[in-house]
């Protein structure tokens, strides 16, 4: 019987991540994922004939640059396309004209801004320079292992005294700033920048994107930087849409572990992390097979891999207790659609490049808080927020030539929906976003060739994020640095010796970004994450 | 006046940048879009189109007329199947390239013949006593490459177009149209190249645009031609070489060795402009090389780290000559470079000294952060940067 340096469980993006630096190191690693394909959530699937989907994760938003680098992912099949503008039409049945646009081009970008408010289009540059400026500060928290306050062990203390230093350079005008993006929700932080409804809205969507918070909970402005991130990069440009869909970030990350000698196995379902005298020995596949490794990576998500795959009687009874209260509430929704034609906007007719962004439906802050309140009582938004893009437009091979498909995410759609999740309620989401896009793009409802819908339940079900949370857990500030996912634990160890965590229920966490996978085989290695 | 290609009509129109460079003495889009960053991606995603009329054309037939670019250029013409297309230089007496470009077997006794520069004087002077007609062509012809994944389908969404290797050439029609359609391109990528009689010039243009809209065609400028050509490693005259005949010392000028293009002199042939010279620098090797250069990133970070910015990289590749170091000593210098949206990497294309030229060999390239000369390590590697399978598939 084989052994095993390290075993992964899950090949989602952080595993494979995780799984590539650790093979280039040299160690015999072994990828142990569930489904037949890899990717977790960044996955392509051909739904409908001619037709293909990013099921579920849809942008490549913050995807860190050194991972593309080091990993050389382009190598191995990523190429990343700018999503270059976003559309947010002001009005169901709105007239031509009633929309807000953000462009690329600066210049292009500030007339139609100052088309709404001469004020808002000269707040968007200062505004777009304190992200930039608060984005340098945070950015260096993304690549450490976070160092935990109340430890007095040495690297900690030493982690702990690097980051003090960071914090004590930030100039005091720059730290007030910063103090009230820690604190603030984005609605209030955008409040005192812009007053456009619809730009206000639109921006303070990345704040609750994943989140069962609305734009006016405090602590949402934070988010708005975590997802602001990705633009410190520049020209870099990790941000966009992968070629051939989310499953080519995946498929290229595999491609680089591959290289590197690492074994991926798939239809491999992990049953059991076993555990014997406190150390993690084995992952017990279904079936009973028993890979046995030095060391076990957990990439699923903290309660899947404590309270499951370990078990609660081998761990610490005040740990069990934090996992157990890690919130997950998953609360997004996607409907992707297989299109005859591209949908028509009443705002903007036509066929032009607003359909190569994205596409926003945020009118403005109230409607997104009244979305957000349908779903605090447990249904679904009668009005939801959606971000919607057009893949096919940037990637024609994603459809048929002509056709096209739209990913369309949806929130909010909370896991606990009053009832549970049923097949009729599944439609009814399909019907509501359909019904609310076709108020902006009426021949919607005619170009429809096939329509796929997926609730939390069904997040869970097939890729196993507990409440179909796309985070593998809130990204609010109570479940963030080093309290993600447990404190004392956040530094990608875990109370059993030989078993670790890389999945995007660690720091930094969130999104298609590989930090998580990246940081915990670094600290596998002994560097410093 | 500058010239206007046969073209000019529709991509006037299309072009909201107003951003126009001369060419040839003719004027062309450097992007239709405000910035060519979409268009660069159309031509490794979609498919891109590029009207490349300025390029000089000539026709050349007769009984000779094989034996006379043979005599011209340094790759074996007489070998050639009609059909066929070599990329190839030439030169003059001393072996140091006046040219680039492409010569298409059409068949047993016509080629097509493409150049940067105006070559009629230089073909005729070659001609004496040789069985054949040189016609310039440059006008009457029209020119368009449709690059990019998708081109194929595009073509095919026109016309019959019967397979077609890597470098071949096949006459057809599309919509109705008598079109040369060759698999050759500047981007190294799948594409074509379109030749038309200039009077059908907007019926094809609009054509391709019409059908191209179900496979993401764009019209597509010199920004993004010259970051794709970069990633190719395909060097451009008057920028990364000297064609001998504006060379003012010799210093300027480079021989085929020189360039990279040792796999296109054949010295088995009997006679050709430059042969003697040729096979002596193939002797003794030639004192420099034409590489790729990669520039590293986390070098580049940590100087602009240090003036507390994040890192800054080139929006549109660059065309000036700047020093390559090993330690103390100048190894060379880079012609034009590149931030590469698809690979992620920062490249350029070099001149080295050949003791520097080997692939892994680590130097420094100059760079200016906040206004002060700085180095950042960079690494020769091999060219092209992006070589897809498509491309010859």
């Amino acid at each position: 019987m084989k052994r095993y340096d390290v075993a992964i469980v899950g090949g989602g993006h952080n595993g494979l991540v995780c799984a590539a630096y650790l093979a280039r190191a040299g160690k015999q690693v072994v990828v142990l994922e569930r489904r037949e394909r890899v990717g977790g959530a960044a996955m392509s699937e051909e739904v409908f004939p001619g037709f293909r989907f990013s099921v579920f994760s849809y942008v490549v938003s913050l995807l860190r640059p050194e991972i593309i680098r080091e990993l050389d992912l382009p190598r191995h099949g990523l190429h990343i396309l700018p999503l270059e503008s976003t559309l947010t039409p002001l009005q169901e049945g709105g007239k031509a004209g009633e929309y807000l646009a953000q462009w690329n081009d600066h210049d292009q970008n500030r007339r139609e801004l100052a088309r709404h408010s001469p004020r808002d289009a000269e707040a968007y540059d200062e505004f777009g320079m304190e992200l930039h400026q608060m984005a340098r500060l945070i950015k260096p928290i993304l690549a450490v292992a976070p160092p935990d306050p109340a430890s007095l062990h040495p690297r900690e203390l030493l982690d702990l005294a690097r980051l003090a230093r960071m914090f004590r350079n930030i100039e005091k005008r720059k730290f007030n700033a910063l103090w009230r993006l820690l604190t603030m929700s984005s609605a209030e932080y955008l409040d005192a920048w812009f007053e456009s409804e619809a730009l206000k809205a639109t921006k303070s969507a990345s704040g609750i994107i994943g989140t069962m918070l609305g734009p006016r909970s405090p602590g949402t402005a934070y988010v708005l930087l975590h997802h602001y991130m990705g633009e410190l990069d520049g020209v870099f440009r990790a941000w966009g849409f992968a070629k051939g869909g989310n499953g080519s970030v995946s498929a290229a990350i595999a491609a680089a572990a591959l290289g590197f000698g690492a074994e991926i196995r798939t239809s491999a379902p992990v049953h059991e992390i076993a555990v014997k005298g406190g150390r993690a020995k084995a992952a017990v596949l279904e079936g009973g097979e028993e890979v046995e490794a030095d060391i076990v990576v957990s990439g699923a998500d903290p309660r899947r891999t404590f309270l499951g795959l370990v078990g609660e009687k081998h761990l610490p009874g005040e740990f069990v207790d934090s996992i157990r209260r890690f919130k997950f509430r998953g609360s997004s929704a996607k409907v992707n659609l297989a299109l005859g034609e591209l949908p028509d906007f009443t705002c903007l007719p036509g066929r032009g490049p607003h359909l190569r962004g994205a596409i926003s439906i945020s009118p403005s802050i109230a409607y997104l808080e009244r979305a957000y309140d349908d779903a605090k009582y447990g249904e679904i938004s009668r009005r939801p927020y959606m971000d919607i893009v057009i893949p096919s437009m940037l990637d024609p091979a994603m459809a048929p030539p002509g056709k096209h498909v739209m990913s369309v995410f949806v929130q909010y759609a909370p896991y606990h929906v009053n009832g549970g999740w049923t097949d009729a309620r599944r439609e009814a989401l399909g019907d509501a976003v359909v019904d609310t896009i076709a108020g902006y793009a009426p021949n919607i409802k005619s170009a429809i060739v096939h329509r796929q819908v997926v609730t939390p339940a069904d997040i869970e079900r097939v890729v196993g994020l507990s409440e179909g949370n796309i985070f593998q857990g809130e990204l609010s500030l109570q479940q963030m640095f080093f309290l993600r996912p447990a404190p004392a634990w956040a530094r990608y160890r875990t109370p059993i010796d030989g078993l670790w965590q890389c999945g995007s229920g660690t720091h930094p966490g969130g999104g298609v970004m590989g930090a998580s996978g990246r940081n915990a085989a670094v600290a596998i290695l002994g560097g410093r994450a | 006046m500058l010239k206007t290609t046969p073209f000019h009509e529709r991509t006037s129109a299309l072009c909201a940048s107003h951003a126009w460079r001369r060419w040839a003495g003719y004027v062309v889009a450097s992007s239709y879009e405000l910035s060519h960053e979409r268009e660069y991606h159309c031509i490794r995603a979609a498919a891109a189109l590029f009207d490349v009329s300025p390029l000089y054309k000539y026709l050349i037939r007769g009984r000779d007329a094989a034996r006379l670019l043979d005599r011209v250029v340094t790759r074996d013409v007489a070998r050639s199947q009609a059909g066929q297309v070599l990329y190839t230089p030439w030169c003059d007496a001393a072996g140091k390239v006046l040219d680039d470009g492409t010569v298409a077997r059409l068949d047993e006794a016509s080629f097509r013949m493409t150049s940067a520069e105006p070559s009629l004087r230089w073909l005729e002077a070659n001609s004496i006593g040789l069985d054949l007609t040189v016609q310039d062509i440059s006008e009457s012809t029209a020119a368009l490459s449709l690059q990019g994944p998708q081109s194929l389908a595009v073509l095919k969404a026109l016309g019959d177009i019967p397979p077609l290797k890597y470098f071949r050439l096949a006459r057809t029609q599309l919509r109705g149209i008598p079109v040369d359609v060759s698999r050759t391109g500047y981007t190294g990528d799948l594409g074509f190249e379109l030749w038309v009689e200039s009077a059908h010039a907007l019926a094809l243009w609009d054509a391709l645009m019409e059908v191209g809209r179900d496979y993401g065609l764009q019209a597509a400028g010199m920004l993004a031609l010259d970051v794709a050509r970069i990633e190719a490693g395909l060097m451009l005259i008057d920028v990364d070489y000297v064609p001998a005949k504006k060379a003012l010392i010799e210093s300027q000028t480079s021989s085929p060795y020189e360039l990279d293009l040792a796999w296109a002199v054949n010295l088995e042939k009997e006679q050709f402009v430059g042969k003697q010279a040729l096979a002596a620098e193939k002797a003794r090797g030639p004192a420099w090389q034409f590489v790729g250069i990669e520039i590293g990133y986390p070098g580049l970070e940590r100087l602009y780290a240090d003036v507390g910015l994040a890192t800054r990289l080139p929006q549109a590749a660059w065309r000036t000559s700047v020093p390559i170091y090993s330690g103390a000593e100048q190894a060379g210098y880079a012609t034009s470079g590149g931030w590469s949206p698809l690979l992620k990497k920062y490249i350029a294309l070099a001149h080295l000294r050949s003791r520097w030229a080997r692939p892994g060999t680590e130097l420094d390239i100059e760079i200016t952060v906040e206004h002060r000369r700085k180095r950042a390590a960079a690494r020769v590697v091999k060219k092209p940067f992006f070589d897809p399978e498509r491309k010859r598939a």
